[in-house]
Protein backbone atom coordinates (compact mmCIF):
# COMPACT_ATOMS: atom_id res chain seq x y z
CA UNK A 1 0.00 0.00 0.00
CA UNK A 2 1.29 3.38 -1.00
CA UNK A 3 1.96 5.79 1.81
CA UNK A 4 2.17 8.94 -0.32
CA UNK A 5 -0.46 11.51 0.51
CA UNK A 6 -2.73 12.97 -2.11
CA UNK A 7 -1.90 16.62 -2.80
CA UNK A 8 -4.77 18.93 -1.84
CA UNK A 9 -6.99 20.48 -4.50
CA UNK A 10 -9.07 23.63 -4.11
CA UNK A 11 -9.86 24.74 -0.59
CA UNK A 12 -13.08 26.31 -1.80
CA UNK A 13 -13.99 24.64 -5.10
CA UNK A 14 -16.63 27.02 -6.40
CA UNK A 15 -14.90 30.33 -5.65
CA UNK A 16 -11.33 29.17 -6.29
CA UNK A 17 -12.37 27.82 -9.69
CA UNK A 18 -14.17 31.08 -10.49
CA UNK A 19 -11.18 33.27 -9.60
CA UNK A 20 -8.76 31.05 -11.49
CA UNK A 21 -11.07 30.96 -14.50
CA UNK A 22 -11.15 34.76 -14.58
CA UNK A 23 -7.35 34.87 -14.42
CA UNK A 24 -7.08 32.43 -17.32
CA UNK A 25 -9.76 34.35 -19.24
CA UNK A 26 -7.71 37.50 -18.67
CA UNK A 27 -4.67 35.68 -20.06
CA UNK A 28 -6.54 34.43 -23.16
CA UNK A 29 -8.05 37.89 -23.72
CA UNK A 30 -4.59 39.47 -23.49
CA UNK A 31 -2.09 37.07 -25.10
CA UNK A 32 1.41 37.71 -23.79
CA UNK A 33 0.22 39.09 -20.46
CA UNK A 34 1.81 37.32 -17.48
CA UNK A 35 -1.02 36.34 -15.15
CA UNK A 36 -0.40 35.41 -11.53
CA UNK A 37 -2.71 32.71 -10.16
CA UNK A 38 -3.14 33.77 -6.56
CA UNK A 39 -5.24 30.79 -5.53
CA UNK A 40 -3.30 28.08 -7.32
CA UNK A 41 -2.98 24.90 -5.22
CA UNK A 42 0.56 23.58 -4.77
CA UNK A 43 -0.27 20.55 -6.88
CA UNK A 44 1.38 17.16 -6.81
CA UNK A 45 4.91 18.53 -7.18
CA UNK A 46 5.72 17.23 -10.64
CA UNK A 47 3.18 19.62 -12.14
CA UNK A 48 3.65 23.37 -11.71
CA UNK A 49 1.01 25.06 -9.55
CA UNK A 50 -0.18 26.96 -12.64
CA UNK A 51 -0.67 23.75 -14.66
CA UNK A 52 -2.39 22.07 -11.71
CA UNK A 53 -4.67 25.09 -11.24
CA UNK A 54 -5.50 25.23 -14.95
CA UNK A 55 -6.48 21.56 -15.01
CA UNK A 56 -8.57 21.71 -11.83
CA UNK A 57 -10.37 24.75 -13.26
CA UNK A 58 -11.21 23.31 -16.69
CA UNK A 59 -10.80 19.53 -16.71
CA UNK A 60 -13.43 17.03 -15.64
CA UNK A 61 -14.81 13.67 -16.69
CA UNK A 62 -15.74 15.07 -20.12
CA UNK A 63 -12.21 16.17 -21.02
CA UNK A 64 -9.60 13.46 -21.72
CA UNK A 65 -6.10 14.48 -20.70
CA UNK A 66 -2.75 13.53 -22.23
CA UNK A 67 0.37 13.68 -20.07
CA UNK A 68 3.95 13.75 -21.30
CA UNK A 69 5.92 10.70 -20.12
CA UNK A 70 8.00 12.79 -17.68
CA UNK A 71 4.81 13.99 -15.97
CA UNK A 72 2.86 10.76 -16.09
CA UNK A 73 3.58 9.82 -12.47
CA UNK A 74 1.34 8.07 -10.00
CA UNK A 75 0.94 11.18 -7.80
CA UNK A 76 -0.10 13.27 -10.83
CA UNK A 77 -2.61 10.66 -11.98
CA UNK A 78 -4.02 10.31 -8.47
CA UNK A 79 -4.26 14.07 -8.07
CA UNK A 80 -6.13 14.61 -11.34
CA UNK A 81 -8.36 11.55 -11.04
CA UNK A 82 -9.39 12.39 -7.51
CA UNK A 83 -9.90 16.14 -7.79
CA UNK A 84 -11.06 16.44 -11.42
CA UNK A 85 -12.19 12.93 -12.41
CA UNK A 86 -10.26 13.36 -15.64
CA UNK A 87 -9.69 10.32 -17.87
CA UNK A 88 -5.99 10.09 -18.76
CA UNK A 89 -5.45 8.92 -22.34
CA UNK A 90 -2.47 7.63 -24.30
CA UNK A 91 -3.62 8.82 -27.75
CA UNK A 92 -2.82 12.47 -28.42
CA UNK A 93 -5.73 12.90 -30.84
CA UNK A 94 -8.23 11.95 -28.13
CA UNK A 95 -7.10 14.64 -25.69
CA UNK A 96 -8.98 17.85 -24.89
CA UNK A 97 -6.12 18.99 -22.67
CA UNK A 98 -2.46 18.01 -22.51
CA UNK A 99 0.52 18.87 -20.36
CA UNK A 100 3.87 19.01 -22.12
CA UNK A 101 7.40 19.74 -20.93
CA UNK A 102 9.05 22.45 -23.02
CA UNK A 103 11.99 21.54 -25.22
CA UNK A 104 10.73 18.41 -26.94
CA UNK A 105 10.43 18.05 -30.71
CA UNK A 106 7.14 18.36 -32.63
CA UNK A 107 5.25 19.75 -29.64
CA UNK A 108 1.82 20.01 -31.36
CA UNK A 109 1.93 16.95 -33.62
CA UNK A 110 -1.04 14.63 -33.32
CA UNK A 111 -3.29 16.83 -31.15
CA UNK A 112 -6.81 17.73 -32.27
CA UNK A 113 -6.92 20.97 -34.25
CA UNK A 114 -10.68 21.05 -34.81
CA UNK A 115 -12.27 21.16 -38.24
CA UNK A 116 -13.23 24.01 -40.57
CA UNK A 117 -16.85 23.60 -39.50
CA UNK A 118 -16.08 23.00 -35.78
CA UNK A 119 -12.76 24.73 -35.00
CA UNK A 120 -13.68 24.71 -31.29
CA UNK A 121 -13.00 20.95 -31.14
CA UNK A 122 -9.29 21.56 -30.75
CA UNK A 123 -6.95 20.72 -27.89
CA UNK A 124 -5.56 23.18 -25.37
CA UNK A 125 -1.95 22.39 -24.46
CA UNK A 126 -0.30 23.42 -21.22
CA UNK A 127 3.46 23.75 -21.71
CA UNK A 128 5.69 23.68 -18.65
CA UNK A 129 8.51 26.20 -19.13
CA UNK A 130 11.40 27.21 -16.82
CA UNK A 131 10.67 30.95 -17.14
CA UNK A 132 8.14 33.29 -18.73
CA UNK A 133 10.51 36.25 -18.93
CA UNK A 134 14.13 35.16 -19.34
CA UNK A 135 14.06 33.63 -22.82
CA UNK A 136 14.68 35.02 -26.31
CA UNK A 137 12.35 37.91 -27.18
CA UNK A 138 9.47 37.23 -29.57
CA UNK A 139 6.91 39.70 -30.91
CA UNK A 140 3.23 38.75 -30.76
CA UNK A 141 0.41 40.33 -32.78
CA UNK A 142 -3.29 39.52 -33.02
CA UNK A 143 -6.67 39.69 -31.29
CA UNK A 144 -6.38 40.81 -27.68
CA UNK A 145 -3.12 42.65 -28.31
CA UNK A 146 -3.00 46.43 -28.71
CA UNK A 147 -0.48 46.64 -31.54
CA UNK A 148 2.23 44.22 -30.47
CA UNK A 149 3.65 42.73 -27.30
CA UNK A 150 7.14 41.40 -26.52
CA UNK A 151 7.28 38.01 -24.82
CA UNK A 152 10.40 36.15 -23.70
CA UNK A 153 9.45 32.58 -22.79
CA UNK A 154 12.46 30.40 -21.99
CA UNK A 155 13.19 26.73 -22.59
CA UNK A 156 11.33 26.23 -25.90
CA UNK A 157 13.17 24.12 -28.45
CA UNK A 158 14.59 25.36 -31.77
CA UNK A 159 11.68 24.11 -33.83
CA UNK A 160 9.04 25.56 -31.53
CA UNK A 161 8.25 28.91 -33.16
CA UNK A 162 8.28 27.56 -36.74
CA UNK A 163 5.83 24.89 -35.51
CA UNK A 164 3.69 27.67 -34.01
CA UNK A 165 3.71 29.59 -37.29
CA UNK A 166 2.42 26.45 -39.02
CA UNK A 167 -0.27 26.08 -36.34
CA UNK A 168 -1.30 29.74 -36.66
CA UNK A 169 -1.59 29.29 -40.45
CA UNK A 170 -4.31 26.68 -39.85
CA UNK A 171 -6.61 29.34 -38.36
CA UNK A 172 -9.50 29.00 -37.55
CA UNK A 173 -8.26 25.49 -36.76
CA UNK A 174 -5.24 24.85 -34.54
CA UNK A 175 -4.29 24.21 -30.94
CA UNK A 176 -4.26 26.86 -28.20
CA UNK A 177 -1.39 27.10 -25.72
CA UNK A 178 -0.86 27.98 -22.09
CA UNK A 179 2.74 28.47 -20.91
CA UNK A 180 3.03 27.64 -17.21
CA UNK A 181 5.86 28.46 -14.85
CA UNK A 182 5.48 28.34 -11.07
CA UNK A 183 2.11 29.89 -10.27
CA UNK A 184 2.08 32.14 -13.34
CA UNK A 185 0.97 31.63 -16.91
CA UNK A 186 0.79 33.21 -20.36
CA UNK A 187 -1.84 32.20 -22.94
CA UNK A 188 -1.26 31.94 -26.68
CA UNK A 189 -4.47 31.38 -28.65
CA UNK A 190 -4.17 30.15 -32.25
CA UNK A 191 -5.27 33.58 -33.54
CA UNK A 192 -1.95 35.19 -32.55
CA UNK A 193 1.00 35.48 -34.95
CA UNK A 194 4.48 35.24 -33.41
CA UNK A 195 7.62 36.76 -34.88
CA UNK A 196 10.61 34.92 -33.43
CA UNK B 1 -15.62 25.13 9.62
CA UNK B 2 -16.69 22.86 6.71
CA UNK B 3 -20.24 24.07 7.30
CA UNK B 4 -19.16 27.66 6.75
CA UNK B 5 -17.57 26.75 3.41
CA UNK B 6 -20.63 24.93 2.21
CA UNK B 7 -22.91 27.75 3.31
CA UNK B 8 -20.67 30.21 1.53
CA UNK B 9 -20.86 28.54 -1.86
CA UNK B 10 -24.63 28.44 -1.81
CA UNK B 11 -27.08 31.12 -2.80
CA UNK B 12 -28.63 33.38 -0.23
CA UNK B 13 -31.53 31.03 0.32
CA UNK B 14 -29.27 27.99 0.46
CA UNK B 15 -31.14 26.11 -2.23
CA UNK B 16 -28.83 26.75 -5.17
CA UNK B 17 -25.17 26.43 -5.97
CA UNK B 18 -23.25 29.71 -6.14
CA UNK B 19 -24.43 31.72 -9.20
CA UNK B 20 -27.30 29.27 -9.80
CA UNK B 21 -25.52 26.89 -12.22
CA UNK B 22 -23.81 23.73 -10.94
CA UNK B 23 -20.00 23.54 -11.14
CA UNK B 24 -19.97 21.01 -13.99
CA UNK B 25 -22.12 23.31 -16.15
CA UNK B 26 -19.97 26.33 -15.32
CA UNK B 27 -16.83 24.42 -16.34
CA UNK B 28 -18.43 23.44 -19.65
CA UNK B 29 -19.44 27.06 -20.34
CA UNK B 30 -15.99 28.29 -19.30
CA UNK B 31 -14.34 25.91 -21.77
CA UNK B 32 -16.67 27.19 -24.50
CA UNK B 33 -15.77 30.80 -23.60
CA UNK B 34 -12.02 30.07 -23.88
CA UNK B 35 -12.50 28.59 -27.37
CA UNK B 36 -14.74 31.52 -28.32
CA UNK B 37 -11.97 33.95 -27.32
CA UNK B 38 -9.39 31.87 -29.26
CA UNK B 39 -11.50 32.01 -32.45
CA UNK B 40 -13.02 35.52 -32.46
CA UNK B 41 -16.48 35.69 -34.04
CA UNK B 42 -16.94 31.92 -34.33
CA UNK B 43 -20.09 30.58 -32.63
CA UNK B 44 -19.16 27.84 -30.17
CA UNK B 45 -21.98 25.37 -29.40
CA UNK B 46 -22.56 24.77 -25.69
CA UNK B 47 -24.91 22.71 -23.57
CA UNK B 48 -27.44 25.40 -22.73
CA UNK B 49 -29.43 24.78 -19.54
CA UNK B 50 -32.98 25.54 -18.53
CA UNK B 51 -32.97 28.86 -16.73
CA UNK B 52 -35.66 30.24 -14.43
CA UNK B 53 -36.95 32.62 -17.07
CA UNK B 54 -38.22 32.18 -20.63
CA UNK B 55 -36.14 32.16 -23.81
CA UNK B 56 -35.97 35.68 -25.16
CA UNK B 57 -35.43 37.18 -21.72
CA UNK B 58 -31.67 36.75 -21.72
CA UNK B 59 -31.07 33.10 -20.90
CA UNK B 60 -27.86 33.04 -22.97
CA UNK B 61 -26.44 36.17 -21.40
CA UNK B 62 -27.40 34.96 -17.93
CA UNK B 63 -25.59 31.63 -18.41
CA UNK B 64 -22.45 33.42 -19.56
CA UNK B 65 -22.64 35.84 -16.63
CA UNK B 66 -23.28 32.97 -14.18
CA UNK B 67 -20.18 31.15 -15.45
CA UNK B 68 -17.88 34.15 -15.07
CA UNK B 69 -19.23 36.06 -12.06
CA UNK B 70 -17.62 36.00 -8.60
CA UNK B 71 -17.97 37.70 -5.26
CA UNK B 72 -15.45 40.40 -6.20
CA UNK B 73 -17.48 41.54 -9.21
CA UNK B 74 -19.74 44.53 -9.55
CA UNK B 75 -22.59 43.88 -11.96
CA UNK B 76 -24.52 46.30 -14.14
CA UNK B 77 -27.46 45.14 -16.26
CA UNK B 78 -29.08 47.22 -18.98
CA UNK B 79 -32.04 46.66 -21.24
CA UNK B 80 -32.14 48.98 -24.27
CA UNK B 81 -29.69 51.22 -22.42
CA UNK B 82 -31.81 51.54 -19.29
CA UNK B 83 -30.98 50.20 -15.82
CA UNK B 84 -34.57 50.47 -14.59
CA UNK B 85 -36.53 48.35 -17.07
CA UNK B 86 -38.13 45.01 -16.11
CA UNK B 87 -35.57 42.72 -17.72
CA UNK B 88 -32.61 44.65 -16.29
CA UNK B 89 -34.07 44.87 -12.78
CA UNK B 90 -34.99 41.19 -12.61
CA UNK B 91 -31.59 39.96 -13.88
CA UNK B 92 -29.75 42.30 -11.50
CA UNK B 93 -31.83 41.04 -8.58
CA UNK B 94 -31.28 37.44 -9.69
CA UNK B 95 -27.50 37.77 -9.45
CA UNK B 96 -27.60 39.86 -6.28
CA UNK B 97 -29.50 36.94 -4.77
CA UNK B 98 -27.74 33.85 -6.17
CA UNK B 99 -24.20 35.27 -6.42
CA UNK B 100 -24.19 37.88 -3.66
CA UNK B 101 -22.52 40.41 -5.91
CA UNK B 102 -22.55 44.16 -5.64
CA UNK B 103 -24.63 45.82 -8.32
CA UNK B 104 -24.37 49.26 -9.81
CA UNK B 105 -25.93 51.42 -12.49
CA UNK B 106 -22.69 53.29 -13.16
CA UNK B 107 -20.86 52.00 -16.22
CA UNK B 108 -17.39 52.92 -14.95
CA UNK B 109 -17.89 51.04 -11.62
CA UNK B 110 -18.99 47.76 -13.21
CA UNK B 111 -16.65 44.83 -13.85
CA UNK B 112 -19.36 42.90 -15.74
CA UNK B 113 -22.07 44.60 -17.78
CA UNK B 114 -24.83 42.38 -19.10
CA UNK B 115 -26.73 44.09 -21.88
CA UNK B 116 -29.78 43.65 -24.01
CA UNK B 117 -29.50 45.60 -27.25
CA UNK B 118 -27.19 48.51 -26.37
CA UNK B 119 -23.53 49.29 -25.71
CA UNK B 120 -23.07 51.94 -22.99
CA UNK B 121 -22.17 55.45 -24.17
CA UNK B 122 -19.39 55.72 -21.57
CA UNK B 123 -16.22 54.19 -23.11
CA UNK B 124 -15.34 50.81 -21.60
CA UNK B 125 -11.93 50.02 -20.13
CA UNK B 126 -9.43 47.16 -19.86
CA UNK B 127 -10.72 44.55 -17.42
CA UNK B 128 -14.42 45.15 -18.03
CA UNK B 129 -16.52 42.38 -19.62
CA UNK B 130 -19.56 43.16 -21.72
CA UNK B 131 -22.05 40.25 -21.91
CA UNK B 132 -24.59 40.47 -24.74
CA UNK B 133 -27.95 38.73 -24.78
CA UNK B 134 -28.36 37.31 -28.28
CA UNK B 135 -31.68 36.11 -29.76
CA UNK B 136 -30.39 34.82 -33.14
CA UNK B 137 -26.61 34.32 -33.20
CA UNK B 138 -26.35 33.30 -36.86
CA UNK B 139 -26.00 36.43 -39.06
CA UNK B 140 -26.79 34.38 -42.18
CA UNK B 141 -29.91 32.72 -40.77
CA UNK B 142 -32.43 34.98 -42.54
CA UNK B 143 -30.62 34.31 -45.82
CA UNK B 144 -30.01 30.57 -45.34
CA UNK B 145 -32.23 28.65 -42.92
CA UNK B 146 -30.18 25.42 -42.83
CA UNK B 147 -27.61 25.20 -40.02
CA UNK B 148 -25.49 22.73 -42.03
CA UNK B 149 -25.27 25.27 -44.86
CA UNK B 150 -24.49 28.33 -42.74
CA UNK B 151 -21.81 26.34 -40.92
CA UNK B 152 -20.23 25.45 -44.29
CA UNK B 153 -20.44 29.07 -45.45
CA UNK B 154 -18.56 30.18 -42.31
CA UNK B 155 -16.01 27.38 -42.76
CA UNK B 156 -15.28 28.51 -46.31
CA UNK B 157 -15.55 32.22 -45.44
CA UNK B 158 -18.10 32.32 -48.28
CA UNK B 159 -20.05 35.47 -47.52
CA UNK B 160 -21.28 36.51 -50.97
CA UNK B 161 -24.90 35.96 -49.92
CA UNK B 162 -24.56 38.65 -47.24
CA UNK B 163 -23.03 41.16 -49.66
CA UNK B 164 -25.87 40.43 -52.11
CA UNK B 165 -28.48 41.09 -49.44
CA UNK B 166 -26.86 44.44 -48.60
CA UNK B 167 -26.70 45.26 -52.33
CA UNK B 168 -30.41 44.40 -52.72
CA UNK B 169 -31.16 46.80 -49.88
CA UNK B 170 -29.33 49.56 -51.76
CA UNK B 171 -31.14 48.68 -55.01
CA UNK B 172 -34.50 48.87 -53.23
CA UNK B 173 -33.99 51.77 -50.80
CA UNK B 174 -31.01 53.66 -52.18
CA UNK B 175 -29.00 52.85 -49.05
CA UNK B 176 -28.31 49.94 -46.67
CA UNK B 177 -31.59 50.09 -44.74
CA UNK B 178 -30.58 47.77 -41.89
CA UNK B 179 -30.53 49.82 -38.68
CA UNK B 180 -29.96 47.20 -35.97
CA UNK B 181 -28.24 43.81 -35.79
CA UNK B 182 -26.00 45.22 -38.53
CA UNK B 183 -23.52 42.48 -39.58
CA UNK B 184 -19.84 42.89 -38.80
CA UNK B 185 -16.61 41.21 -39.89
CA UNK B 186 -14.46 40.17 -36.92
CA UNK B 187 -10.69 40.21 -37.36
CA UNK B 188 -11.13 39.81 -41.12
CA UNK B 189 -12.37 36.23 -40.82
CA UNK B 190 -15.90 35.66 -39.45
CA UNK B 191 -19.09 37.56 -40.15
CA UNK B 192 -20.82 37.98 -36.79
CA UNK B 193 -24.15 39.20 -35.51
CA UNK B 194 -23.49 41.97 -32.98
CA UNK B 195 -26.94 41.14 -31.46
CA UNK B 196 -29.79 43.61 -32.01
CA UNK B 197 -27.85 46.69 -30.96
CA UNK B 198 -28.52 49.78 -33.10
CA UNK B 199 -25.88 50.22 -35.80
CA UNK B 200 -25.06 53.42 -33.89
CA UNK B 201 -23.21 51.15 -31.41
CA UNK B 202 -21.23 49.14 -33.98
CA UNK B 203 -18.19 51.47 -33.96
CA UNK B 204 -17.90 50.94 -30.17
CA UNK B 205 -17.21 47.23 -30.76
CA UNK B 206 -14.15 47.99 -32.90
CA UNK B 207 -10.87 47.61 -30.99
CA UNK B 208 -12.64 48.03 -27.65
CA UNK B 209 -10.35 47.53 -24.64
CA UNK B 210 -13.12 45.49 -22.97
CA UNK B 211 -13.82 41.79 -23.59
CA UNK B 212 -17.10 41.13 -25.41
CA UNK B 213 -18.94 37.85 -24.74
CA UNK B 214 -22.15 36.92 -26.57
CA UNK B 215 -24.59 34.31 -25.26
CA UNK B 216 -27.56 32.85 -27.13
CA UNK B 217 -29.71 30.65 -24.86
CA UNK B 218 -32.28 29.24 -27.24
CA UNK B 219 -29.72 28.56 -29.97
CA UNK B 220 -27.07 27.46 -27.43
CA UNK B 221 -24.16 29.40 -28.87
CA UNK B 222 -21.38 31.48 -27.29
CA UNK B 223 -19.07 33.77 -29.21
CA UNK B 224 -16.58 36.46 -28.31
CA UNK B 225 -14.57 39.44 -29.44
CA UNK B 226 -11.30 39.84 -27.49
CA UNK B 227 -10.03 43.34 -26.62
CA UNK B 228 -8.35 45.41 -29.36
CA UNK B 229 -9.84 43.22 -32.12
CA UNK B 230 -10.88 44.83 -35.42
CA UNK B 231 -14.67 44.74 -35.90
CA UNK B 232 -15.74 46.16 -39.26
CA UNK B 233 -19.33 46.91 -40.22
CA UNK B 234 -19.97 45.54 -43.72
CA UNK B 235 -20.39 48.11 -46.47
CA UNK B 236 -19.40 49.02 -50.03
CA UNK B 237 -16.78 51.50 -51.26
CA UNK B 238 -19.52 53.70 -52.77
CA UNK B 239 -21.95 53.13 -49.86
CA UNK B 240 -19.78 53.41 -46.75
CA UNK B 241 -21.16 52.44 -43.33
CA UNK B 242 -22.81 55.34 -41.50
CA UNK B 243 -24.46 55.63 -38.09
CA UNK B 244 -27.74 57.31 -37.25
CA UNK B 245 -27.77 61.03 -36.48
CA UNK B 246 -30.46 63.20 -34.94
CA UNK B 247 -31.32 66.84 -35.53
CA UNK B 248 -32.68 66.94 -31.94
CA UNK B 249 -30.74 66.76 -28.70
CA UNK B 250 -31.67 64.93 -25.47
CA UNK B 251 -34.54 66.78 -23.73
CA UNK B 252 -33.14 65.89 -20.30
CA UNK B 253 -29.36 66.33 -20.58
CA UNK B 254 -28.92 68.09 -23.91
CA UNK B 255 -26.55 65.50 -25.35
CA UNK B 256 -26.11 65.64 -29.09
CA UNK B 257 -23.81 62.62 -29.19
CA UNK B 258 -25.79 59.78 -27.62
CA UNK B 259 -28.37 57.37 -29.04
CA UNK B 260 -31.81 58.97 -28.60
CA UNK B 261 -35.18 57.31 -27.98
CA UNK B 262 -38.28 59.01 -29.33
CA UNK B 263 -41.13 59.24 -26.80
CA UNK B 264 -44.75 60.26 -27.37
CA UNK B 265 -45.65 62.22 -24.24
CA UNK B 266 -49.33 63.21 -24.61
CA UNK B 267 -52.55 62.50 -26.50
CA UNK B 268 -51.85 65.15 -29.11
CA UNK B 269 -48.71 63.36 -30.29
CA UNK B 270 -46.14 65.67 -28.71
CA UNK B 271 -42.71 64.09 -29.12
CA UNK B 272 -39.65 64.12 -26.94
CA UNK B 273 -36.15 62.75 -27.56
CA UNK B 274 -34.18 61.38 -24.60
CA UNK B 275 -30.96 59.40 -24.18
CA UNK B 276 -31.43 55.63 -24.34
CA UNK B 277 -28.50 55.19 -21.90
CA UNK B 278 -30.02 56.25 -18.56
CA UNK B 279 -26.74 56.20 -16.61
CA UNK B 280 -24.99 58.41 -19.17
CA UNK B 281 -27.96 60.82 -19.20
CA UNK B 282 -28.20 61.07 -15.40
CA UNK B 283 -24.47 61.69 -15.15
CA UNK B 284 -24.79 64.74 -17.40
CA UNK B 285 -27.73 66.40 -15.65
Amino acid sequence: MSTTLLAPGFADSSHDAQRLFRSVLDAFSHPGRVVELRDAPAGPGTLSPAAAAFLLTFADRETPLWLEAGLDKQEVRDFLRFHAGTPIVQAREAATFAVIIAGGGEPFAGFAIGSDTYPDRAATLVIEVPSLEDGPVTIWRGPGIDGEVRVAIDGLGDGFWPAWTANHALFPCGVDLVFASGSRLIALPRSVAVEA
Amino acid sequence: MPDATIQDTQGQDGAYNYAYLDEQTKRMIRRAILKAVAVPGYQVPFGGREMPLPYGWGTGGIQVTAAIIGREDTLKVIDQGADDTTNAVSIRRFFARVAQVATTTHTEEATIIQTRHRVPETPLTDGQILVFQVPIPEPLRMLEPRETETRTLHALSEYGVMQVSLYESIARHGRIAKTYNYPVMVNGRYIMSPSPIPKFDNPKLDRSPALQLYGAGREKRIYAVPPHTPVKSLDFDDHPFEVETWSESCALCGSTESFLDEMIVDDTGKRLFVCSDTDYCEGRR
